[in-house]
């Protein structure tokens, strides 16, 4: 075989390959589906309980086309976004702080790792406490779930900064808040958009559970209501409807991450 | 002039286990000199560099820069550490990453960029400006490290070992462009290697040191003519002699032997 001819088979298979990469996901999504479909109708299970796929697409679907679905979209993403907000605002000073600074870091150390896993669920009584089974309690939930991600992630970026990089700022004689500001938060920035991603699901995680549990109007307070009137489909659609939201939260998060790390290994596309 | 002064670093002191990694240390650098500092590996060349550039605190001793004391990094100083993928930043373009040091410098926008272009001219790179330095090879990336403490207009540069990551060919470009650089700016250099041909060709003098707890074990002259050229002034008989000559002085074992005294 020439050479040519060898190089075009392996361009084949290449392309072959990259073919399948693509279709793969469509072709996982597919299957689900017609599982979905299928299982409910052939009878093994109570399609009162488990709808088929169509028909809990079709209610989703319903709702979208009669609107009534954006206002709660709205009002889980306003929870979403205040607690995200709240917790990065709260989080990235107090990280910055500890990180940057050794002894504060031991003396906090294993008050964070007390609090860190205390489920926020657990918090809710608190919550309702403390500021009723309104907008607020939702905030602070989503504000208390999401603060632990960036909180950690923020001290040990920080911490981890390259002495190597913090010598030779220093040798120019860069100024100590020029150092945080352009090497510092730079090169802590990987970590801490790691932890803004995983904050972003928790806190959209428990803005719903909020709305299940205590009732705030949003996407959980809907399937609740669904659930409660016998509308076992729209349930399902909008259990669905939340869980496309956190997909494309996350799609953002990805693409913000992107943006702001083009310059890391883990983003560089066509070194050299 | 850089006058180091009965340097001694002790590390972990008033813990149970101290280590001295430099006894007591002095030497002396001239204007425009070129001085190596060769010694075994672990002989505390890495942290007699950092004493002298004012990132470290010694034990006792002192550092004079033109007759001032070296308590923080001098202005008149800058550093070119071995390791460019971790000395240049990442998130910055080769520009931007030699204009990081240079507002102390307080130059305006238009004097800064062509200092930044001449600089990166002088390296060869006058076209790089824009990349980011994970684009360029690694001998690229050092010469814009290079071009970095260029910029800042020091008169006394400091290298740590700063060919040591690349390979053979790209070392003797480098090094020969270090000598070129220092004939154009007049700079001082002193010049950390663990390799003595590097040493014995680059410099005036090899300041060799015992292992830890060092001590200057000798200082040798380097006699030979510049400008040096890597075939030619190899070559020359003398170029072996010297180079015999520091090596053994390192391997000598009564340096080892006197240090522990």
């Amino acid at each position: 075989m020439s050479e040519a001819q060898l190089r075009q088979r392996a361009g084949i298979r290449i392309s072959v390959r990259s073919m399948l990469d693509r279709t793969a996901p469509a072709v996982g999504i597919a299957t689900a589906v017609v599982l979905f479909e299928v299982v409910p109708r052939s009878g093994l299970v109570d399609a009162r309980f488990l709808p088929p796929a169509s028909a809990m697409l079709r209610s989703l679907a319903g709702q979208v086309a009669d609107g009534s679905i954006w206002s709660p979209i709205g009002q889980t993403l306003q929870g979403w976004a205040l607690g995200l907000g709240l917790a990065m605002a709260i989080a990235l000073p107090c990280g910055i702080l500890i990180g940057s600074l050794y002894l504060l870091f031991m003396a906090t150390r294993s008050i964070v790792e007390f609090l860190r896993p205390v489920p926020s669920v657990a918090l809710i009584p608190l919550a309702v406490l403390l500021f009723g089974a309104g907008l607020e309690s939702k905030i602070f939930l989503a504000t208390f779930a999401a603060t632990w991600p960036i909180l950690l992630q923020t001290v040990y970026g920080v911490r981890d900064v390259d002495p190597v990089a913090m010598e030779t700022a220093r040798s120019f004689g860069v100024s100590a808040p020029r150092r945080l500001l352009r090497v510092t938060l730079p090169s802590a920035l990987p970590y801490i958009a790691t932890g803004v991603r995983i904050s972003s699901a928790v806190a959209l995680i428990l803005a719903v559970t909020a709305e299940l549990v205590l009732g705030n109007p949003g996407l959980g307070q809907q399937i609740n209501i669904a659930r409660q009137s016998g509308a076992v489909e729209l349930m399902y659609g909008l259990i669905i409807a939340t869980g496309l939201i956190g997909w494309g939260l996350n799609i953002l998060m990805t693409m913000l991450e992107r943006r702001l790390l083009h310059w890391h290994p883990s983003q560089r596309t066509g070194t050299r | 002039m850089l006058r180091v002064e009965h340097l001694r670093k002790v590390y972990g002191e008033g813990t149970r286990r101290p280590f001295e990694a430099v006894a007591d240390l002095s030497v002396t650098v001239a204007e425009h000199e070129f001085v190596s500092i060769v010694g075994p590996s672990g002989a505390g060349k890495t942290t007699l560099l950092k004493c002298v550039a004012g990132l470290l605190p010694q034990t006792s001793g002192a550092v004079y820069l033109d007759d001032e004391e070296v308590i923080g990094p001098p202005e008149k100083m800058a550093l070119v550490f071995q390791d460019y993928s971790r000395s240049l930043y990442p998130w910055m373009t080769v520009q931007d990453n030699i204009a990081f040091p240079l507002r102390r410098r307080k130059l305006g926008k238009a004097a800064t960029r062509e200092l930044i272009q001449d600089t990166l001219r002088s390296v060869g790179l006058g076209e790089a400006g824009a990349k980011y330095p994970w684009q360029l090879s690694g001998g690229m990336q050092q010469r814009v490290a290079i071009a970095r403490a260029l910029a800042y207009q020091p008169e006394i540069l400091l290298m740590d070992e700063p060919f040591a990551s690349v390979d053979a060919q790209t070392r003797a470009d480098l090094e020969d462009l270090v000598l070129d650089l220092r004939d154009r700016y007049g700079i001082t250099i002193l010049f950390v290697t663990h390799d003595i041909d590097e040493a014995v060709y680059l410099s005036d003098r090899v300041v060799v040191l015992t292992p830890a707890p060092t001590r200057v074990a000798e200082i040798v002259d380097v006699p030979l003519a510049r400008p040096r050229d890597q075939v030619e002034t190899k070559e020359q008989p003398e170029f072996a002699h010297l180079r015999a000559y520091v090596w053994r002085s390192i391997k000598r074992p009564e340096h080892a032997a006197t240090a522990s005294v």
